[in-house]
C-alpha cells in the first residue's frame, strides 16, 4: 500500500499514530509492517482458508454482532456450517499461519468497531479471486461493520480510473451506471436516447475471450485504446501470439509501445492534462481533470477520435465536448450520476451515488446496514489452491505487484526525469533463506523461469520476503514478470492469477 | 457548557475548548503571521513569529502553541509585538543566504554577499524561491534591514545528488516543518533534527543524503517549507509564482484520485504541488504525482497516425486513418457481423472517453465486445 497507494497509505498511518490498531495481512513483510500490531505472513493465495477460519473463531466463541446478523442479512446458517470445517488448527495447514494468531485476530476483530478492511489486488488476482472478496464481504457482515464510516470493504483501484471505467460501461455486460445489457428496459432506453436500433441483447466478449477470438478468428478486428497488453496480461509470448494474430488491430495511444508494434493504424491520443475530463477515484469520487498544454502535433482527445468514427458511420453525435458528453449524455443516463454535473465539481468531486442535483454525494455505502438487494447475503465459499503451486521443477511462489516509483509498464514513468534513476531496473526479491539455500548474493543477476518463460533480473536478497517466495514487478520489458506468469483466471470474473505461480531460480554460470 | 470567550483585538470571540489562540484568530479573520506552525501536527513553538501580547501574562505568548482561555484578553498587533517578530526576522535573515534583496544595505559587503551567493548555487538567478517565500513576505512587511551576514554556508554546497529535491541548508531556518510533515503527515520518518545547539540541522538517519536514506521522494517537505531550503530540482529558476497559470486537475496515476496544483508556464508544466484542504488528499501527493508530470513533452509522444505498409509505419492523415479504420470495421461486420470486432478501453483515461468508446461498439458497431482491463 505504500507503494501502489502511497497516499491512501499515509491515511493510515496517520490513524496508526494516533492510537488506531493495525492487523496487517501479507506475505510480505513490507513497509506497513512496520506500523502493523500484528503482522499475519499468510501463505500466498491461502486468503479464504484464512478469512474462514477466523470466522470459525468468531463464531465458535459467540463474538460476532449477532444483531446485525438478525436484522440485515441472510444465510447465517449456511455460512456456520461450511466455516466449521476451518477451525484455526486446520486452516493454519494452508494457510501458514500459527492457530495462536488467528484466535488473536479474531478476538481483536471482535473488540472494536467499526474495523475497516482494505485490499488491493493480492485479493482479487487470483482463480478464486472472487471467493476472495465474498469472503472478505462475509467477515465483515459477521462483524456488523458495514454501512458505517471507516468500515466496510474497500477495495482500493490499482488505475487512477478502474472505477470510472466501469461505470462509464466499458464492460461487456452493461450500459453506463451499471444497467445490464440483457435487460430489455435498458436496451430501450438506451436505443431510445442514443437514436438507434439493433443494439445488442447479449453480454459481450471479456478480454481472454477476445484474446482467444483473435487466435480462432472469431474476433477479427480489434480495437486497443490505451491498454499496453503485450506486456501487462499474464504470459507475454502467449499474448503476443494472439495480438499477431488479429486480422485488423487499431491501437490508440500517447507512445509507441510492446502492442504498437503488433498493430495496424496507431492513433496518436491527447494525454491526461491535454484534456478536459473527469476521473473517478477509489471512493467514488469524480473530480475534474483539466487542460493544462497541447497536445502533441496533431494528436487528438479520444472522445474526438471516437465520434469522428461513428460520424464516418453515419452517426452524428452532438456532445463535441467532453462536458456536453457528461452534462448532457451520462449523467442523464445513468442515475447514479444525475446530481453530478461539472459547474458542481470545479473545486471538490462528489462521490456517487448522488441522484439529483440537491444531493451532496456518498460517503459509504449501505448506510444503516440496508444494501442495495435488502438484506446481505453470507456466500459461504471454500478455499482452493492456485492453478499452479509448486512441485519439484518450480519449487518457489512468484507474486507480483507494483512499486512506488513506476507505473505499469514505465511507458509514463519511463520518461519522467527522476524517476529512472530512483528505480533503474527490475529486481526479483528473495528472501535470505532461499538465497542461502541456492548460493546468491544480493545484487547478484540470476534466471527465473517459469513453463511459461525465463527472465534474468538482479537478486535482490531481502527480509520482507519469506522463504519460498520470489516477488517482482512488471515495470521493465526484459524482465517483466508476465513472462512468467501464469493466465489462469478466475472462472466468474476471467481476472488472471498474476498474484500466485509456480517458478524456479536458477545461477548463471559464471557470473559475478 | 457555557460558552467561553476571549477577547482578541477588542473583539469578543466566542470559541470550543482546546482550540489555541491562533485558531480563534484565523477563524475569526484575524491574521497571525506563521512560520513553523503546520496544520494538523502537534505545535511546536519553535520560531515564534507569532506571538501575542496576552493581558495576564508577562511575556509574548506563541499564539500557534496557546490555548485560548476563557476571559482571556489578546493583542496581536501592539508594538511590543510588531519589535518581537521584527527582531525575530532580522535573526533569521541574518542567519543565512537570503540573497533575495530585503536588505537595504548598499555598503560593499552586500555585494560580496551576492557574488558568493551566486557561485554557491552556480546560477545567476536569485533564490529559487523568491517570490514564494514566508520569511521574504513577513521581511518586507516588517521592513526587516539587515547589514551583518553569516556566511558559514559558503562551503556548504546545496545537496544536489538525488534527481527531484535540492537540500539547501544556507536558507534552512530551522523551523522543523519538513521534519513534521515527513513524520507526522506522510509518516515516512525519513528526516529529523540533528546535532545539538548551534550544530542543529536537518539530517537523514546517520546524516546521509536523501538517496541514500528511508526518504521515498514524496516532497511533501518541499511543499511545506516556507523559504528556499528545500526546492524541486525539476522547477529550480523555472518557476516563479508570477510567471505561471495555477491549474487544478486529479493527478493520473492510482486510484487514490489526488487533487494536484499544476504550475503553467507558456504552456507547459512546470511544478506540480498539491491542493491543501482538498479532498481527497488535503495538499498530499507521492512521488509520481508530484514529479511524475513530464512524461507528457517526450519527444517519443505519438503526433501523428501512423499506417502500416508492408510491415513498416507511414504517418497519414486524420482522414486517411480514420477511413481505414471505418472502411475495415465496416467490411468485417458485413462479412461476419458485429460480434467479429471488439474493443478494450482504457482505466486510465478520462470517463468521457471510455463512454463515447463504449458508445461507439454498442449503438455504431452494435456489439458488446467492450471491455477494460479492471480484471487485470
Ligand atoms: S529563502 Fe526567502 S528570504 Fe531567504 S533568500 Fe530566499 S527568498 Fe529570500
Ligand atoms: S521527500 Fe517525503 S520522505 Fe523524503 S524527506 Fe521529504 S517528506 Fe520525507
Ligand atoms: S528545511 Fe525548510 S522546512 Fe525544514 S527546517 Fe529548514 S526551513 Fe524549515
Ligand atoms: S508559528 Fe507559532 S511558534 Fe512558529
Amino acid at each position: 500500500m505504500t507503494e501502489a497507494h502511497p497516499v491512501a497509505a499515509t491515511y493510515l498511518k496517520n490513524a496508526v499514530q494516533s492510537g488506531a490498531k493495525l492487523i496487517l495481512v501479507d506475505p510480505r513483510k513490507h513497509k506497513l509492517a512496520e506500523f502493523a500490531d500484528i503482522h499475519a505472513p499468510l501463505l500466498v493465495g491461502s486468503d479464504i482458508s484464512f478469512l474462514n477460519s477466523l470466522m470459525y473463531v468468531l463464531i465458535d466463541e459467540d463474538l460476532y454482532d449477532k444483531d446485525f446478523v438478525k436484522d440485515h442479512t441472510e444465510g447465517f446458517d449456511e455460512l456456520k456450517v461450511k466455516v466449521k470445517e476451518y477451525p484455526p488448527e486446520i486452516a493454519a495447514k494452508t494457510c501458514g499461519i500459527e492457530p495462536s494468531m488467528i484466535y488473536e485476530i479474531a478476538r481483536e476483530l471482535s473488540k472494536v468497531k467499526p474495523v475497516m478492511c482494505c485490499y488491493t489486488l493480492g485479493i482479487t488476482e487470483h482463480t478464486c479471486g472472487r471467493n476472495n472478496v465474498v469472503s472478505i464481504a462475509n467477515l465483515q457482515m459477521l462483524l456488523g461493520n458495514m454501512g458505517v464510516e471507516s468500515g466496510g470493504v474497500n477495495p482500493l483501484r490499482g488505475q487512477n480510473n478502474v472505477q470510472g471505467a466501469c461505470d462509464m460501461g466499458a464492460l461487456p455486460n452493461v450500459y453506463p451506471g451499471y444497467q445490464p445489457v440483457i435487460n430489455e428496459k435498458s436496451v430501450e432506453k438506451f436505443e431510445e436516447f442514443w437514436g438507434v436500433g439493433g443494439l445488442d441483447k447479449e453480454n459481450g466478449l471479456m478480454i481472454p475471450q477476445m484474446m482467444d477470438g483473435l487466435v480462432d478468428g472469431k474476433v477479427r478486428a480489434f480495437y486497443i485504446f490505451g491498454e499496453n497488453l503485450a506486456n501487462t496480461e499474464p504470459d507475454i509470448k502467449k499474448v503476443e501470439h494472439e495480438l499477431s494474430s488479429a486480422e485488423f488491430l487499431v491501437v490508440q495511444d500517447i507512445f509507441l509501445n510492446e502492442t504498437t508494434v503488433f498493430a495496424d493504424v496507431i492513433l496518436p491520443a491527447a494525454a491526461w492534462s491535454e484534456n478536459d475530463g473527469t476521473f473517478t477515484n477509489s471512493e467514488r469520487r469524480v473530480s475534474r481533470v483539466r487542460t493544462a498544454s497541447e497536445a502533441p502535433g496533431i494528436a487528438k482527445p479520444n472522445w474526438w477520435i471516437f465520434r469522428e468514427i461513428a460520424k464516418r458511420m453515419g452517426q452524428k453525435w452532438s456532445s463535441n465536448s467532453a462536458k456536453e458528453i457528461w452534462d448532457n449524455e451520462l449523467s442523464v443516463l445513468a442515475p447514479q450520476f444525475g446530481g453530478i454535473k461539472y459547474s458542481r465539481i470545479e473545486k471538490d468531486g462528489l462521490q456517487w451515488p448522488c441522484p439529483t442535483v440537491e444531493h451532496t454525494g456518498t460517503k459509504f455505502l449501505h448506510k444503516d446496514g440496508t444494501f442495495t438487494k435488502g438484506r446481505g447475503t453470507f456466500l459461504p465459499v471454500d478455499w482452493t489452491p492456485p492453478a499452479e503451486v509448486p512441485d519439484e521443477e518450480y519449487p518457489l511462489v512468484l507474486s507480483t505487484g507494483r512499486r512506488l516509483y513506476h507505473y505499469h509498464t514505465r511507458t509514463q514513468t519511463g520518461r519522467c526525469e527522476g524517476l529512472n534513476e530512483l528505480l533503474p531496473e527490475e529486481t526479483a526479491d528473495i528472501s535470505y533463506a532461499d538465497a542461502t539455500d541456492l548460493g546468491i548474493d544480493n545484487g547478484e543477476m540470476i534466471y527465473v523461469s517459469s513453463r511459461r518463460g525465463k527472465v534474468k533480473v538482479r537478486a535482490n536478497v531481502t527480509d520482507e520476503v519469506p522463504k519460498g517466495l520470489v516477488w517482482m514487478a512488471f515495470h521493465f520489458r526484459e524482465n517483466n514478470a508476465n513472462w512468467l506468469t501464469n493466465p489462469a483466471f478466475d472462472p466468474i470474473t476471467l481476472t488472471a492469477e498474476y498474484k500466485a505461480c509456480a517458478v524456479r531460480i536458477d545461477i548463471i554460470e559464471g557470473n559475478l | 457548557m457555557s460558552i467561553q470567550k476571549i477577547n482578541i483585538n477588542n473583539h469578543d470571540l466566542s470559541f470550543k475548548p482546546g482550540m489555541t489562540i491562533l485558531e480563534v484568530a484565523e477563524e475569526n479573520m484575524i491574521r497571525i503571521p506563521t512560520l513553523c506552525h503546520l496544520k494538523g501536527t502537534i505545535p511546536t513553538g519553535a520560531c515564534r513569529i507569532c506571538v501575542v501580547e496576552v493581558a495576564s501574562a508577562n511575556n509574548l505568548l506563541p499564539a500557534c502553541s496557546t490555548p485560548a482561555a476563557n476571559g482571556m484578553v489578546v493583542e496581536t498587533d501592539s508594538n511590543k509585538v510588531f519589535e518581537a517578530r521584527r527582531t525575530i526576522l532580522e535573526l533569521l535573515i541574518s542567519s543565512g543566504n537570503h540573497n533575495c534583496a530585503v536588505s537595504e544595505t548598499s555598503n560593499s559587503e552586500w555585494i560580496d554577499f551576492q557574488v558568493d551567493a551566486m557561485k554557491y548555487e552556480e546560477s545567476e538567478e536569485l533564490c529559487p524561491s523568491w517570490g514564494d517565500c514566508k520569511l521574504q513576505d513577513l521581511a518586507y512587511q516588517y521592513r526587516v534591514r539587515v547589514d551583518n551576514f553569516n556566511k558559514d554556508w559558503v562551503d556548504q554546497p546545496p545537496e544536489l545528488d538525488n534527481p527531484m529535491i535540492v537540500r539547501d541548508f544556507s536558507r534552512c531556518i530551522s523551523c522543523g516543518r519538513c521534519v513534521q510533515a515527513c513524520n507526522e503527515v506522510q509518516v515516512n520518518r525519513a528526516i529529523d533534527f540533528g546535532y545539538r545547539g548551534n550544530d542543529t540541522k536537518i539530517v537523514t538517519a546517520g546524516d546521509r543524503t536523501l538517496m541514500d536514506s528511508d526518504c521515498v521522494f514524496c516532497g511533501e517537505c518541499v511543499q511545506v517549507c516556507p523559504v528556499g531550503a528545500l526546492v524541486d530540482k525539476k522547477s529550480r529558476f523555472k518557476w516563479r509564482p508570477f510567471n505561471t497559470e495555477k491549474i487544478r486537475t486529479t493527478c493520473p496515476y492510482c486510484g487514490v484520485g489526488c487533487q494536484q496544483m499544476l504550475h503553467v508556464k507558456d504552456g507547459e508544466i512546470v511544478k506540480v504541488t498539491g491542493v491543501e484542504e482538498a479532498e481527497p488528499n488535503k495538499g498530499r501527493l507521492c512521488v509520481k504525482g508530484r514529479f511524475g508530470y513530464d512524461f507528457i513533452y517526450s519527444d517519443e509522444r505519438l503526433k501523428t497516425p501512423l499506417i502500416k505498409e508492408n510491415g513498416e509505419f507511414r504517418e497519414a492523415s486524420w482522414d486517411e486513418a480514420l477511413n481505414l479504420v471505418t472502411d475495415k470495421f465496416k467490411t468485417i461486420i458485413d462479412e461476419s457481423g458485429s460480434a467479429a470486432v471488439a474493443g478494450v478501453s482504457c482505466a486510465r483515461s478520462i470517463n468521457e472517453d471510455s463512454y463515447q468508446m463504449q458508445k461507439l461498439f454498442r449503438a455504431v458497431f452494435k456489439t458488446n465486445n467492450i471491455d477494460h482491463c479492471a480484471r487485470t
